[in-house]
């Protein structure tokens, strides 16, 4: 399985805070958003934003990243701290 | 040293701990990010700072890490706070010592301009038309060019 979590303004959106979804084989994070969408259509938009960011196992990654069963994979909107 | 932490921090004391017991560092530089009461024309009457426990630490270690590859520094101090905040209270402390001044001023901004890139962080802001989520703002993605 793989842990999905969201972030901040993107999970208001989604409302949705974590998700368990299986793993596949040569997984990727787009694979992973391509699954979460066939599955919640609304999603499509609010993780296809521009600026969205992708964390796997807490760094960020680009989104052709493999994703391996295990894995924690982040959805999360552009950063604004300091 | 980093610290995220929800409670507020004394700059003062901060100062101390940064330069204490350091006869080597000719120089000390920090900076001090406060919640403002107006953001693109609204008024704001007090934040939320969300972050991702465990990424942000690591995104904070590789940020520090970065910074003294590039300039010979002594000490770096990093504490960022999250949860509830209060117009004026202070969000942020970077602080950085070196021999000489220009390693300080650049490694202190480097690594703030990262961590407003690269750290998992979110502010929410209290307005009159409710809670609102900070955008990301163009200049803080473009500031990273000049180090690049």
């Amino acid at each position: 399985m793989i842990e999905v979590r969201f972030f901040a303004r993107l999970r208001d959106q989604l409302g949705c805070d974590a998700i368990s979804i299986e793993s596949v084989e040569q997984d990727s994070v787009t694979l992973v958003r391509e699954r979460l969408v066939a599955e919640h259509p609304d999603w499509r938009e609010p993780l296809s934003q521009s600026g969205v960011l992708f964390a796997v196992n807490h760094a960020l990654v680009k989104s052709d990243h493999v994703v391996k069963d295990g894995d924690e994979v982040a959805f999360m909107p552009p950063v604004t701290g300091g | 040293m980093i610290s995220v932490q929800r409670e507020p921090f004394d700059v003062a004391h901060e100062y101390k701990q940064l330069t204490g017991g350091d006869v080597e560092s000719g120089a000390a530089v920090f900076f001090v990010g406060r919640v403002r009461a107006r953001n693109d024309g609204r008024r704001v009457s007090g934040l939320s700072l969300e972050h991702y426990p465990g990424m942000t630490e690591k995104a904070l270690e590789a940020i520090v890490s970065d910074a003294r590859e590039r300039w010979p520094l002594e000490r770096v101090r990093v504490i960022h706070r999250v949860g509830p905040m209060a117009l004026g209270e202070e969000i942020v402390f970077v602080g950085v010592t070196s021999s000489h001044r220009d390693a300080s001023f650049q490694a202190a901004e480097f690594i703030m301009d990262y961590l407003k890139n690269r750290a998992p962080f979110w502010k929410q802001e209290q307005t009159e038309e409710g809670p609102t989520w900070v955008e990301a703002k163009a200049k803080d993605h473009e500031a990273l060019g000049r180090w690049q």
